[in-house]
């Protein structure tokens, strides 16, 4: 089991008002899975997606990522989980606009301290993956919506970790593109990797195996697909 | 070996910042580089003129005490008050010379300005100085020819003199002066000595001088009103306080000053030179050190100003890297190698200015104004230290985001 979320609950203080954006979500996800998280705007999806990317942490329940116990991490241990078992993909792409594709997937290995040579022929290997090899040396204003999505995959991919995670990864490009991009996640749960997609969009999500559809903060239905 | 990754990948992104926004780095910079200007230069001119003093005092032996009218070391309206003074008088020399224990040597000095002439050739502006035989004791002077003048040329009040090199140089060339008869303002005196080569002493040509007995100086010049100084030469530099004790005890006995009354004499020596040597450089120092600390106060609000900016600006980056995996402490290092990188460029350049000034004050002027190892250190210095005190605050600030609303942010 590489996920168990359970009872998750997530609170939020604006002023003096609480909102509740989780109330007690459980969920079991294995390695190799590929599941889609859907839901209307409002329903927690976002915030499950930050207590799942460790990006945040539950105000309630337990949340264990590879027997890590992840709910009571502080920001530091939470760095580091990000760095080595999650891989993001936004919507936004989210580069840094001023390095080269190359340096930008280089950027999550310099937080864990790969040395110099192996970084770089580690990101020009997962540019290799997405098809980016001859735009390497390229800088994101340089590339088309679909190229920068794949160099975030890349970036994603190349430190190994155990769950890549898109936010919407297709919401900024065109559906063509889009498909291109949906079939690099098909190619990467075929090679053994574990993918948790969040979008709205129902035709998005048929292309994983499962759905979980959340709504007001609850799971409404978890439905497995057969394709 | 990770730190030294943090360290090169904190410099490459610094860098890149740097130069996405060429123009703010450098204004930016503009205080810390007028700081650092400041400081260096002003130090590089201190360090000139202590090599300069120090070569010039040295002149002045540690062992001799000048008894004056005047002190060196005035403050206020001294000079007002020592005006009224009795004059030092010849007579005072010889009764020190005479009764002092601690005195190895004791000479009057007079001076006075003469155009010193040889057949057609003349010398003019020479400093002629009436002395006693034990000039050549208190002011260190050797005759390189011939001989400086006795005990008998000056009780005899005989008409010789002793030539400074550039006025024996000029009159005479190559021939030899020694027993010809030169015209000291219109008298005539004969030449016994040439004073090797001295150089110059605070200004002062120590070559175009001629000195001769202080009898004859006194009846050739006249001895109304002329200022005399008595210099003393003590045994040794560790009798310097009991003989300037001694001294004022001697003087004030001559001038039947009683107890209580006020000495109406100095005694000078040269420490006092550097009493007021010390105050002069205390001021300049005063001076680097109060510019200097404000404008790098001003630049270093400058550079936490920008980098405050800077932090709002890449809120997104900043987001992006912490969803990556970089640490608090990782972001914290990227923005203080930032800050220090703008107080580096800063150093830099005011350090580059610095050099040209003081090459330019080296070149133009007398002092040799340098600037030597100690700027590397002090730059390092002003670096690190400006660097990290001022670029904590935003470092902090950015280290401190919450990446999810970081990236968040628009």
């Amino acid at each position: 089991m590489l996920i168990k979320l359970d009872k998750i609950e997530k609170t939020y203080e604006i002023g003096s008002v609480q909102v509740q954006a989780l109330r007690g979500v459980s969920l079991t996800l294995d390695k190799n899975e590929y599941i889609a998280i859907m839901g209307p705007s409002g329903s927690g999806k976002s915030t499950l997606m930050n207590i799942i990317g460790c990006l945040d942490t539950p105000s309630g329940g337990e949340y264990l990522l590879n027997q890590n116990n992840v709910s009571t991490m502080d920001d530091d241990q939470l760095a580091e989980i990000r760095n080595r078992e999650i891989g993001f993909v936004f919507q936004t792409f989210n580069l840094l606009p001023r390095a080269t594709a190359l340096h930008n997937v280089e950027l999550p290995m310099i937080y864990n301290g790969t040395p110099a040579t192996l970084r770089r022929q580690m990101a020009e290997e997962a540019l290799n993956k997405v098809g980016l090899a001859d735009r390497m040396h390229h800088k994101p204003n340089e590339l088309s919506g679909g190229q920068r999505q794949r160099v975030a995959i890349a970036r994603a991919l190349v430190n190994r970790p155990s769950i890549i995670l898109a936010d919407e990864p297709t919401g900024n490009l065109d559906s063509r593109t889009g498909d291109e991009i949906m079939e690099i996640f098909e190619d990467l749960q075929e090679q053994g990797n574990t993918i948790i997609l969040v979008t709205h969009e129902e035709y998005i999500a048929e292309h994983s195996n499962r759905i979980i559809r959340l709504r007001d903060g609850m799971v409404e239905r978890d439905e497995s697909i057969n394709k | 070996m990770r730190i030294l990754i943090y360290m090169w990948e904190g410099l490459l992104i610094a860098y890149d910042a740097l130069r996405a926004y060429k123009m703010r780095s450098i204004l930016t910079t503009l205080g810390i580089v007028i700081g650092v200007t400041t400081v260096i230069s002003i130090i590089a001119l201190i360090q000139g003129l202590n090599q300069a003093f120090s070569s010039e005092v040295s002149a002045i032996g540690t062992d001799t005490i000048f008894i004056e009218k005047f002190s060196w070391n005035m403050q206020g309206d001294d000079w007002f008050k020592y005006r009224n003074r009795p004059n030092i008088t010849v007579e005072e020399a010889e009764l020190i010379k005479a009764f002092s224990r601690h005195a190895q040597a004791v000479s009057p000095e007079m001076q006075t300005s003469r155009t010193v002439k040889y057949n057609e050739k003349a010398v003019e502006r020479v400093s002629i100085i009436g002395a006693t035989a034990d000039y050549a004791i208190t002011s260190n002077v050797e005759p390189e020819y011939g001989r400086f003048f006795s005990e008998n040329d000056v009780t005899a009040n005989r008409s010789v003199c002793v030539l400074g090199y550039e006025v024996a140089d000029k009159l005479f060339g190559t021939s030899d002066p020694i027993g010809k008869r030169v015209s000291i303002g219109g008298r005539k005196f004969r030449v016994i000595g040439v004073i090797g080569k001295k150089g110059a002493f605070f200004g002062l040509n120590m070559d175009a001088q001629t000195i001769i007995p202080v009898g004859a100086f006194q009846s050739a010049f006249g001895d109304q009103r002329r200022y005399v100084s008595i210099a003393v030469k003590v045994q040794s530099p560790k009798q310097i306080e009991e003989a300037e004790y001694e001294l004022t005890g001697l003087m004030r006995r001559f001038r039947k000053l009683t107890p209580g009354k006020e000495s109406n004499f100095s005694i000078n020596k040269q420490s006092m030179l550097l009493d007021v040597y010390n105050s002069i450089t205390g001021t300049l120092w005063a001076v680097a050190i109060g510019v200097g600390a404000i404008s790098l106060l001003v630049g270093g609000i400058g550079i936490m100003n920008i980098l405050l900016v800077s932090v709002t600006e890449r809120t997104r980056e900043i987001g992006i890297r912490k969803a990556l995996g970089a640490r608090k402490r990782d972001i914290l290092w990227q923005f203080l190698i930032e800050s220090m990188m703008i107080c580096a460029l800063g150093v830099l350049i005011g350090t580059l200015l610095a050099i040209g000034i003081a090459k330019l004050v080296a070149a133009t002027t007398p002092l040799p104004a340098a600037i030597t190892w100690w700027v590397a250190i002090l730059g390092l210095i002003f670096v690190v230290g400006i660097g990290l005190f001022f670029g904590i605050y935003p470092a902090s600030k950015a280290a401190r985001l919450s990446p999810i609303e970081a990236l968040r942010y628009e």
